[in-house]
């Protein structure tokens, strides 16, 4: 076949393993560790915005997905809030009417999944950056982990990505109330980063000073995992 | 050369310098697991589009992965990993080679520049035997020329489409100037299947027309049948 010299090589691979084995795989997450460095201190802007779309250009089916068996769905939706804490002055217990309160915004922006589709879509939310300032955010905070209540599901963000105008608390989507597929009642988003790393179904926001992990990211997916 | 285009080198003659032969065995290996790790990242999304449609055409793989066995990684994040160490030292390698074709001034006889298409021209000929002499060539003949020029442009393109869609937020007038995302995705990948074809038609050519320019490309010495003229 074509890649008749290419395979001899995987063949030579594959003796230690596909992904790398214990002998490769080490080294190539800590050159991902790299990449998320210069993802974030070199690639990445504070400042630059994703391309906002025009709404005729939405995809029509945004796939969705959670790692609970069946859908997560909260038992009594009026009693949801969420824990902001950590690094803060003042912890915060918001309600979804308290975050809708805040100065909120709205963009159509393109969705980058890791697997390498990409849809458009329109999202409501109040910026993290807002939450933020309201809790009064200690300097010492360098990351923010958001925890859900979708089996465990959580992510662990740099300070400066989780800053940026375009992430959100979204809780709107298509000019609608979001949908239990895409996390209801509260999800993370940003067009900065890859889909897994928008944590949905939201339960807290901490702020840290150690680099919080993530469901996929503990499993060898970059953990930066900007766009 | 004498006159009736039958080679006398017997005298070995330096070719290759070692950057070049160092840059060009690692580019073959690093590109082969390149391309096997882009194979499994492909398999997560088998066609090119917007979800919903509709796709890029042609593409030959729409919607089936390729066999494992040609796949590198064993799952997508497997396949991002070495993806994504592998593209360092493929990068630092090809800016490391074009570094030494600068500072050598040794470009000179691998570029291919307009007036080379005479001479190409005369080369096709003497392939397609409508010329019996084999044309006066200096290190390289104008195909071959023209070969390598493609070659290296095509690694350029396979950079910056990589890029577009390492990044398409960051970089996007990047990813916009490829038509976006998914159109960045689409040439990334057609450059695979160039790549590919590339590789067999060189080392057909390898073997067929000058087998002492593989052993030139590992120890640097050339005593075949096409000396220089320069």
């Amino acid at each position: 076949m074509q890649l008749g010299i290419a395979g001899g090589f995987a063949s030579v691979v594959a003796a230690c393993g596909w992904d790398g084995g214990s002998g490769v795989r080490p080294l190539l997450l800590d050159v991902s560790r790299v990449n998320d460095w210069v993802g974030e201190k070199i690639l990445f802007s504070k400042n630059r915005l994703a391309p906002d779309y025009p709404i005729a250009q939405r995809t029509a089916q945004l796939p969705s997905y959670f790692i609970s068996p069946t859908m997560p769905m909260l038992q009594d939706p009026k009693s949801w809030r969420l824990q902001v804490g950590g690094l803060v002055r003042t912890p915060l217990t918001l309600s979804l009417d308290d975050l809708q309160a805040m100065p909120g915004t709205t963009y159509t922006v393109k969705h980058h999944c890791v697997e390498g589709w990409s849809a458009i879509a329109t999202w409501h939310g109040a910026p993290v950056s807002a939450v933020a300032a309201r809790c009064g955010m200690l300097p010492q905070a360098r990351y923010v982990r958001f925890d859900s209540f979708d089996s465990g599901y959580m992510n662990g963000w740099d300070l400066a990505s989780a800053m940026h105008p375009q992430t959100i608390l979204a809780y709107g989507m298509n000019d609608n109330v979001l949908p239990p597929s895409h996390g209801a009642p509260l999800r993370l988003y940003s067009p900065t980063k890859l889909g897994y790393k928008m944590t949905k179904y939201l339960v807290s926001v901490t702020f840290t000073a150690e680099r919080p992990g993530g469901f996929w990211e503990d499993q060898g997916y970059p953990w930066f995992g900007g766009v | 050369m004498t006159a009736t285009g039958q080679p006398a080198a017997a005298v070995p003659v330096k070719r290759h310098h070692w950057i070049v032969r160092l840059t060009h065995w690692l580019t073959f290996v690093l590109l082969a697991g390149m391309i096997m790790s882009g194979l499994q990242i492909y398999a997560a999304y088998a066609r090119f589009g917007e979800r919903g449609g509709p796709y890029y055409a042609p593409n030959p793989f729409q919607d089936r992965a390729v066999s494992r066995t040609f796949r590198l990684g064993g799952w997508l994040a497997g396949g991002l990993n070495w993806h994504f160490t592998l593209m360092w030292p493929l990068v630092i390698g090809g800016v490391l080679y074009l570094s030494y074709l600068v500072a050598s001034g040794e470009w000179r006889s691998l570029l291919f520049r307009p007036r080379d298409i005479r001479g190409a021209v005369e080369m096709q000929k003497y392939y397609l035997r409508l010329r019996k002499d084999h044309p006066p060539q200096g290190k390289h003949n104008p195909l071959q020329k023209f070969a390598y020029t493609f070659i290296i442009l095509l690694g350029v393109l396979s950079v910056l489409t990589g890029f577009a869609i390492y990044k398409p937020t960051q970089l996007s007038w990047l990813t916009a100037l490829f038509g976006g995302f998914q159109a960045a995705r689409y040439w990334h990948f057609w450059a695979v299947w160039i790549f590919t074809a590339f590789l067999i038609v060189h080392v057909i050519l390898v073997f067929v027309v000058d087998p002492a320019s593989l052993r030139a490309m590992i120890t640097g010495w050339y005593r075949g049948r096409f000396p220089s003229h320069d």
